[in-house]
């Protein structure tokens, strides 16, 4: 067994005995980047993984040009500037 | 990690304020703090009509619950941009804003682009030749009008978007690797109302991204989870990622990175303040928004050009 963590449509699987914290940094995720559920409740960076954890986590970057923000372009370069 | 408030097992950290809160507690400091940003940033009054821009996203939806819950009167505004790429992102964007708008009996203005305009934003795009085969730039440059547009002809005093500070981080972030002096200058979380401009606020622009997913998600709110097909690749995600990187060592980073922006931009201490909103613009012979175009304004030179009758 071990602990499985689910992000869009990836699996990854982790040693369990491993916090939160310490399975991001194993498969390469920004803890700063993902919201983390199991069965439905948030947990923490400290949480402690246990064998057979199914655990989803929420990506919470959105972004495009989807924020509302002034996105002109320059040559193949797309520039963000400020919103007005 | 433990709720610094009440002692049960904590929901949401936020390393930048060394606070960790349970579902409880969260869900009335999301609504307080925002009320604190409200206030200072003088966004505001309970007596003033507000627009909310809803895209169907955690940060709008988030934001139209929280302005509600704090007894504003927001309404909402939908604009309908007819993208697909294969999920229906718009009808389905629609659909959760519609949805959260009669469960919470709110007012949505719904804005079809193309019933307006005739086309959809992916064709739009491509008929103006903007934006090197993204049509980000056109949807920007849509919306920006659009939203103006709306919430001057219905009177609203000011138009609220869900920028968080993540977005504002990005674009400080992108504008200071350009050294963008024009565009450095017009960055806060008020822009104020000019000639043919509406009032701008973002009440968000202190919360992270990650706080507000936590809002919605704590909160029960559904909200398009699905990128924009046309966001893959985008420099906003990018340099979001990057700060992001930075924030995992340095938490509290992206946060100074932006209030101290602000202070220095109120200070003086960044550039020659001069009148910039003032400065080349001209109302446009068409729609009357302000242009610094010699003629036409952006928006309505794209219209020209896509237009068959023209």
């Amino acid at each position: 067994m071990a602990v499985k963590l689910i992000l869009r449509d990836k699996e990854y699987e982790v040693k369990p005995g491993m916090t939160l914290l310490d399975s991001l940094k194993k498969i390469n995720i920004l803890s700063e980047s993902v919201i983390a559920t199991r069965a439905g409740e948030m947990i923490l960076d400290d949480e402690i993984l246990k064998d057979g954890d199914v655990v989803k986590l929420i990506a919470v970057i959105s972004g495009g040009s989807s924020g509302y923000m002034r996105h002109d372009t320059v040559g193949e370069c797309s520039v963000l500037r400020g919103a007005r | 990690m433990k709720c610094k408030k009440c002692g049960a097992k904590a929901q949401v950290n936020m390393r930048q304020h060394k606070l960790a809160l349970c579902k409880e507690h969260y869900l009335e400091w999301m609504p307080e703090q925002t009320e604190r940003f409200i206030k200072k940033y003088a966004m505001f009054t309970r007596h003033e009509k507000i627009l909310v821009a809803v895209s169907g996203g955690k940060d709008s939806l988030g934001l139209w619950d929280i302005l509600t819950r704090l007894g504003y009167q927001a309404d909402g505004l939908y604009l309908g941009l007819g993208i697909d790429g294969g999920i229906n992102y718009s009808r389905e964007s629609h659909r959760l804003a519609e949805r959260f708008a009669n469960e919470h009996g709110l007012k949505l203005h719904i804005v079809d682009i193309e019933k307006e305009y005739g086309q959809p934003i992916p064709t739009l795009a491509e008929r103006s030749h903007r934006g090197y085969g993204k049509p980000c730039a056109v949807c920007g440059l849509t919306k920006r009008h659009e939203m103006n547009r709306i919430a001057r002809d219905l009177g609203y005093d000011a138009l609220a978007t869900g920028h968080n500070l993540d977005d504002e981080a990005a674009v400080l972030f992108g504008n200071t690797l350009s050294w963008s002096a024009d565009f450095l200058l017009r960055q806060g979380p008020v822009l104020p109302a000019t000639e043919g401009l509406a009032r701008k606020v973002k009440p968000l622009c202190r919360f992270y991204e990650r706080e507000m997913t936590a809002y919605c998600l704590l909160r029960g709110i559904e909200y398009i989870y699905e990128e924009c097909p046309f966001a893959e690749g985008a420099q906003s995600i990018y340099y979001k990622e990057l700060l992001n990187k930075l924030e995992t060592d340095r938490p509290g980073a992206k946060l100074i990175f932006y209030l101290r922006f602000l202070e220095a931009r109120k200070s003086g201490e960044l550039f020659v303040q001069k009148d910039v909103e003032q400065a080349h613009l001209h109302p446009c012979p068409k729609c009357g928004q302000p242009t610094s175009a010699p003629d036409l304004c952006s928006f309505c030179r794209m219209i020209e050009k896509v237009s068959p009758n023209v």
